[in-house]
């Protein structure tokens, strides 16, 4: 601990200043939905304060009985291991907090500190040794994945009758994209990867997918560790400088996309290599949004005219990271995406949604079977703030820009009455509306 | 120093002492937040993209208190009142530290005692909050209700002085000027100014190794401090660089 209090700031900060204000207490999706004390996000920074003090303060080494001060004994340690895996790591409770303590900075060291002895989560580690086998987090080969974008393009030939490309491994393509691996393979996932690649087609610009690099998730944000977030990341690198792209467009992924903004350029930077013009990464609904605005996508809204629709901003876009220029973009640019691909669009109750979003309750690295029981507590506040509008609005899709979100949506929200159908992609949106052939090389 | 009992010996030492601790304490906590590295940029977005709008959300943290306003109504009403009339309390008291007194500290006075009464009021109802409401409870702890009664403590008899058992302010201020200007002299041999003394000094020692430290690490929280323009310009981990 003494060694992660020299590398970060925030931990260090956060340690001593939480007043227990207690204005967190009741923010938290887990504690909200499971009830338990210690879910509350000062109860859980706790677990870790009081060996803290017993440290590093004086008061904890003199008075230990006084200041609840404790050891990292095994049974401190089996609460951390409970208690810090049933944090998604989504910092709503970091909006509320008068300083800006973030428990996500406090769970990631903790589960750090627990791999250092040992004590490791299996589900994230399991995906962390696939992405760095093979390429991505659910362990798709090449020949797979390959397959995979043949049988999308055939999809795409069937029901529109116009050939568009899922190009892999493509040298000398303008783009690469990076997409979570659930959207080759998932429902609603791979509907919005059928969107990107309408998108691209229309845009008249040359992309591809790597196999090397067929991963936007990075789950060595989860674990907490800074080298295995960066080998993650690193291998996005290579494969663009592999395969001399000049941009990198990412995909639907909500901590993927707060590891690509927020932290790329410090762990993989700086993007020299790429096309100055671009953003660097460009997000794919910055990307979209951009071509309409220029012209570039002929659209037919009445397509979606079945659905009516609401936003779920996913966790780590709406606080960990942006799109477009302005403070706040990441809430707009998906939303005006959203109402430029349907005619129905009705937003949730607001302390539900943008900056006091909730968390799906499967992010953080939470989303494994084994903690079936918390991810089903963990989503009530957002499954009560749908309902009403599915009762009172008339909804029946909620779109969302998240691999984790639609992956715990559709497996959740049955055991609230609500269908997996009701969870879609963006850019399933996006897919539906787009007339193919429409504009050309916008 | 000659001349001076016993007693204000002593107290002039404990003062001097409690003085230093409070200071190089928490300058020491400061230095320590300023030299550790920050490796990623983690602002809570959405988050200003200018270091002047990061200015502004600060102030608005420091002098609004705007996320706790966000998080909960009771607590920002009981926890700005403390804040605000405490500051006010502590610019009133300049007056027996100044000589002669600043215009502006004289005008302090009399809403600064209105103050004091509302700092001993909002540390009641934080410390009752603490105790009636079950989720602040159960995250209570000694030390949280130890920081309310000590500040509670300081302004009660501080009223006490002003109203109850008057104290003479005149031989008080002499003996503060003494200290501040490094020439004591005796000190007022007043039971309930010796108590108010005493708590202060207990507050300034404890103040540097507790939560109290919230004073300087607002200033150096990153999801606050930081400057949302991570792709614009990189921002370099000094320890993976």
């Amino acid at each position: 601990m003494g060694e992660l209090l020299g590398k970060y700031r925030s931990l260090k900060v956060f340690l001593d200043i939480c007043v227990k204000c207690g204005a967190c207490a009741d923010k938290c999706h887990y504690y909200l939905g499971t009830g338990d004390p210690n879910n509350m996000p000062v109860a859980r920074q706790e677990l870790m304060r009081k060996v803290y003090r017993k440290h590093f303060t004086p008061a904890g080494k003199l008075f230990p009985g006084l200041s609840r001060a404790e050891d990292l004994t095994e049974d401190v340690m089996e609460q951390w291991y409970r208690y810090y895996h049933q944090c998604s790591q989504c910092r709503r409770c970091s909006v509320f907090c008068p300083y800006g303590i973030d428990t996500a900075e406090i769970s990631m060291a903790a589960r750090e500190i627990m791999d250092s002895v040992g004590i490791g989560q299996k589900y994230c580690n399991e995906i962390l040794g696939k992405v760095n086998s093979i390429g991505n987090n659910l362990g798709i080969n090449k020949a797979a994945l390959g397959n995979t974008l043949e049988f999308v393009e055939e999809d795409v030939k069937e029901t529109t009758g116009v050939d568009v490309r899922y190009p892999l491994d493509e040298k000398g393509a303008e783009v690469l994209l990076i997409a979570p691996s659930a959207d080759f393979f998932s429902e609603p996932h791979i509907q919005g990867f059928t969107g990107y690649g309408k998108v691209f087609h229309e845009a008249g610009v040359s992309w591809t997918v790597s196999s090397y690099a067929s991963e936007f998730a990075n789950f060595g944000m989860f674990i907490g560790n800074y080298g295995v977030m960066q080998k993650v990341a690193r291998r996005i690198k290579d494969a663009a400088l592999d395969l001399g792209v000049k941009r990198i467009v990412v995909g639907e992924c909500g901590h993927a996309w707060r590891v690509a903004y927020s932290f790329w350029n410090t762990l993989i930077g700086p993007f020299d290599f790429l096309d100055p013009k671009h953003r660097n990464p460009t997000h794919i609904c910055e990307y979209s949004l951009d071509l309409i605005k220029r012209g570039g996508l002929k659209l037919d809204k009445s397509a979606n005219d079945s659905l009516t629709v609401t936003f779920h901003d996913s966790c780590n876009v709406a606080r960990g990271s942006r799109m477009g220029d302005m403070p706040g973009g990441q809430f707009e640019v998906p939303r005006d995406l959203i109402k430029a691909m349907c005619n129905n669009y009705v937003e949730m109750n607001e302390d539900t949604i943008k900056e006091v979003t909730y968390c799906c309750g499967g992010g953080g690295g939470l989303l494994t079977d084994e903690l079936m029981d918390l991810r089903v507590k963990g989503v009530l506040p957002r499954a009560n703030a749908l309902h009403d509008v599915m009762q009172n609005k008339g909804v029946n899709t909620m779109a969302t820009i998240c691999a984790i979100c639609k992956a715990q949506f559709t497996k959740v929200l049955p055991y609230y009455g609500i269908p997996m159908e009701t969870v879609a992609s963006v850019h399933q949106l996006v897919s539906n509306a787009i007339v193919l052939g429409g504009k050309k090389g916008v | 120093m000659s001349g001076l009992s016993a007693l204000s010996l002593s107290f002039v030492i404990m003062f001097y002492a409690a003085a230093a601790v409070f200071i190089f304490g928490l300058a020491a906590k400061v230095y320590g937040y300023a030299v550790t590295p920050a490796p990623l940029k983690i602002p809570t977005t959405p988050a200003p993209a200018t270091s002047g709008g990061v200015a502004l959300r600060m102030a608005s943290e420091i002098f609004l208190f705007s996320s706790l306003f966000k998080g909960n109504k009771w607590t920002w009403i009981g926890g700005y009142a403390f804040h605000v009339t405490f500051a006010l309390v502590i610019f009133r008291h300049l007056r027996y530290f100044l000589q002669p007194v600043p215009e502006i500290v004289s005008l302090a006075g009399p809403p600064g005692v209105w103050a004091g009464v509302l700092l001993a009021g909002a540390a009641g109802y934080l410390f009752v909050r603490r105790i009636a409401v079950d989720r602040v409870k159960y995250i209570s702890s000694g030390a949280d209700y130890f920081a309310l009664i000590l500040i509670g403590s300081i302004a009660a008899t501080g009223l006490i002085m002003k109203f109850l058992l008057r104290a003479d302010v005149a031989s008080v201020k002499s003996f503060m000027m003494g200290i501040v200007t490094f020439s004591p002299v005796n000190m007022p041999a007043d039971a309930m100014f010796i108590v108010h003394l005493l708590l202060v000094m207990a507050l300034m020692v404890y103040f540097p190794f507790s939560k109290l430290v919230h004073m300087g690490g607002i200033f150096f929280s990153p999801t606050r401090n930081q400057v949302d323009d991570c792709r614009e310009h990189r921002h370099v981990n000094p320890w993976a660089a």
